[in-house]
């Protein structure tokens, strides 16, 4: 398996977490989306640090790993905080940003 | 230099307290004393100053103290000039306004207390900024105590507020002056241009050392003359003084004749060293003189009211004034203006007393109140002698010295029109003397002699009109501790020009017996036979007319159009932009949706774009 066809296969993963994000609309889907996109760079650079050899990529991931889980417990919290206020966890129904 | 804070002093502790104790105004005639009070130190510390100048020897002196610091560009100073051009001046306004108060403790008695007391206050205010404005050691000062009168002024021609007659009065006498106070402020910021200094002294030696530029001076003098017009009653701008009758009699012998109006003279006189580098603006000081002069003389010949008569009386002598000064000789129209504030007054102080008896200022409704009034008729024959000039009386001698320093100037025009002026003063004079005092029948109402409150001061001011003459050869002396070059001192005015003016004011007296006493022919018929000319004189030259027509077609014409220009130009552009903006900003908050992966959108089209801008380097 060549680093370019991981590299394709992040490239991938990254658009259709990309596309998740842009398109679905419950919540919890876009945050599973931003977790593929997530794992899409971890994978990334996962591949080329195995490609040139390189045991600070792989350390340096299993922090991003570690990371994520904490950002989606923060991101999980907010959306039961936001879907127990509006009674929603549509991301369309949440605009209350509004001009 | 102490005195002259006292004579500042005096008038002004006076105002403060009937102005801060109600009480006081309230109680009215203590009021008034209290302002006499303050007019006697007034003058009093008047006479301290004025005594060194006139034994001869005293120096100018000055004292100021920091106004407003302007940085590099120096700085406005407050301070007072006792010279003796001031000093004669200051202690001439503190004995005119201490007879005048004197003669109002009687002449108003009958007012009701409160506005007694509101009287007096502005008796005492007024006081204060006549000194303030003679004392002035710069211009800038000048111009804020001249304001100051021209409050006064107001205040009292507005007296009898109840009268819409005596309101409109005294906003026509405060607009007419304010138009030409807007060419004295106007020629402040020219003078202080050409000189950088607003203090008469500086000014005097910057001038004299050539270190300042004549062309904006010389405009900024035009400034002060402007203002000086307004006040001192030159023509066309005249047309406030008549109607400024309206106050009180007591009021228009002190501001009206002898003090306010004389201080635009005064300035005149004050910056007369000036003037020597305005050619241009001295010619048209004296024409416009001569111009005030006949205009208000002959409109006095057809007036029937004789406090009016007396006014244009006023406006005719400020012309010859002003002639005197535009005709470079400034001490000639100084001499005239003390002894005319004394005969003037004193004029004033009669025709209140005939007022005072019989309710009436028409001369025709009066008739042989000498017989009643013995006081009063010999003080008016005294003022009335003073003004038409006949020897030995003071005004002799100082008109005789404006005809002759015309005539020497260079002027024979103006000097024959001056004369033919005086004639008309004669005329005038004598003919509302012969109407009030003498005639065939008997005044309305019942005359009386008036109180001794009222008599006394007029007898005073009759003693200062009769010998006022002695002053001829003190003013000149009093120039010369001033600011003037050495006049020639003794240089007495030609015998043939004091004949020729006696001869004059003779002819226009005896005129006036023969018309007016002894019928010996029917003025009344003249008048019809002059009828186009007659109203003309009775239209006052249609002057109010043309001001009225400039006012309400000129003037609110030209608002309406810059008013429709502001409404709907420039309100409108602004207008404009503010609804454009508006309906922008409602089209542009569609973008704030509030929903987050719109925000979305925008960030990765950001990202996108930065990535091919990063990559298409």
């Amino acid at each position: 398996m060549s680093l370019h066809a991981v590299l394709y296969v992040a490239l991938a993963m990254f658009a259709i977490g990309l596309y998740g994000v842009l398109a679905r609309r419950h919540v919890v889907a876009v945050l599973l989306s931003i977790e593929l996109m997530f794992n899409a760079g971890n994978l990334a650079v996962l591949a080329l640090a195995w490609s040139r050899g390189l045991l600070s990529g792989v350390i340096l991931v299993l922090f991003a790993i570690a990371i994520t889980v904490a950002e989606v417990a923060v991101g999980l919290s907010l959306v039961l905080l936001a879907a127990r206020r509006s009674r929603t966890a549509v991301l369309d129904d949440l605009s209350e940003l509004k001009g | 230099m102490t005195a002259a804070l006292y004579v500042l002093g005096g008038p002004l502790a006076a105002f403060a307290a009937i102005a801060l104790l109600p009480p006081l105004r309230r109680a009215g005639r203590p009021a008034g004393l209290l302002t006499v009070a303050g007019s006697v130190v007034s003058l009093a510390a008047a006479l301290v100053l004025l005594l060194p100048f006139l034994r001869g020897g005293a120096s100018p002196s000055e004292a100021s103290t920091l106004w407003a610091p302007l940085g590099a560009a120096g700085a406005l100073r407050f301070g007072l000039l006792v010279d003796g051009l001031s000093a004669s001046m200051a202690a001439l306004v503190a004995l005119v306004a201490l007879l005048v108060q004197v003669y109002s403790l009687a002449y108003m008695a009958e007012e009701k207390r409160p506005a007694l007391g509101r009287y007096f206050a502005y008796h005492a205010l007024f006081a204060f900024a006549m000194q303030g404005l003679v004392l002035a050691h710069n211009l800038l000062q000048t111009y804020f105590f001249w304001e100051l009168v021209g409050l006064g002024s107001y205040l009292l021609i507005g007296f009898y507020w109840e009268k819409p007659e005596a309101g409109r009065a005294a906003l026509k006498a405060f607009w007419t002056t304010r138009i030409g106070d807007v060419g004295f402020a106007l020629g402040l910021l020219s003078i202080w241009t050409a000189a950088g200094t607003f203090t008469f002294s500086e000014l005097f030696a910057g001038t004299a050392a050539g270190t300042v530029a004549l062309a904006p001076l010389a405009l900024g003098l035009a400034g002060v003359y402007l203002g000086a017009m307004g006040k001192s009653a030159q023509f066309p701008l005249h047309v406030w003084l008549p109607d400024a009758m309206e106050g009180p009699t007591p009021v228009s012998a002190l501001i009206h004749a002898a003090t306010m109006v004389a201080a635009g003279v005064y300035l005149m006189v004050r910056v007369s060293p000036l003037l020597v580098h305005a050619p241009a603006l001295s010619a048209a000081i004296l024409a416009i003189g001569v111009l005030t002069a006949l205009v208000a003389g002959s409109l006095a010949l057809v007036e029937s009211d004789l406090k009016r008569v007396l006014a244009y009386s006023t406006v005719s002598q400020l012309g010859m004034m002003m002639a005197a000064v535009g005709a470079g000789a400034p001490e000639a129209a100084y001499f005239h203006l003390l002894t005319h504030a004394f005969f003037k007054a004193l004029l004033f102080l009669a025709a209140g007393s005939i007022l005072h008896a019989i309710h009436t200022g028409d001369l025709f409704s009066m008739g042989r109140l000498a017989r009643k009034m013995p006081w009063t008729a010999a003080c008016f024959a005294v003022g009335a002698l003073a003004l038409a000039g006949m020897p030995p009386l003071s005004g002799f001698f100082s008109k005789d010295e404006i005809l002759a320093a015309v005539l020497a100037g260079g002027h024979p025009l103006a000097f024959a029109l001056l004369l033919l002026n005086a004639g008309l003063t004669a005329f005038y004079i004598g003919r509302a003397f012969f109407l009030a005092m003498g005639g065939r029948r008997d005044a309305a109402g019942a005359p009386h002699e008036s109180p001794p409150l009222m008599t006394v001061p007029m007898i005073a001011l009759a003693v200062g009109a009769v010998a006022g003459g002695v002053l001829a050869g003190t003013v000149p002396r009093l120039f010369l501790a001033s600011i003037a070059p050495p006049a020639a001192e003794g240089a007495h005015p030609p015998w043939a020009v004091a004949l020729a003016g006696t001869l004059v004011a003779l002819l226009g007296l005896t005129l006036a017996w023969m018309g007016y006493q002894r019928r010996s022919f029917d003025p009344g018929r003249i008048r019809a036979a002059a009828g186009p000319l007659v109203t003309v004189l009775e239209r006052r030259y249609f002057l109010d007319d043309l001001f009225v027509f400039a006012y309400r077609r000129i003037y609110l014409g030209v608002s309406a159009v810059v008013g429709w220009v502001d409404r709907y130009v420039l309100d409108g552009a602004v207008n404009a932009l503010a609804w454009a903006t508006w309906q922008g900003a409602g089209r542009l908050r569609a973008l704030q949706s509030g929903r987050a992966q719109d925000a979305l959108y925008a960030l990765v089209a950001g990202v996108i774009l930065l990535a091919w801008l990063a990559l298409s380097r």
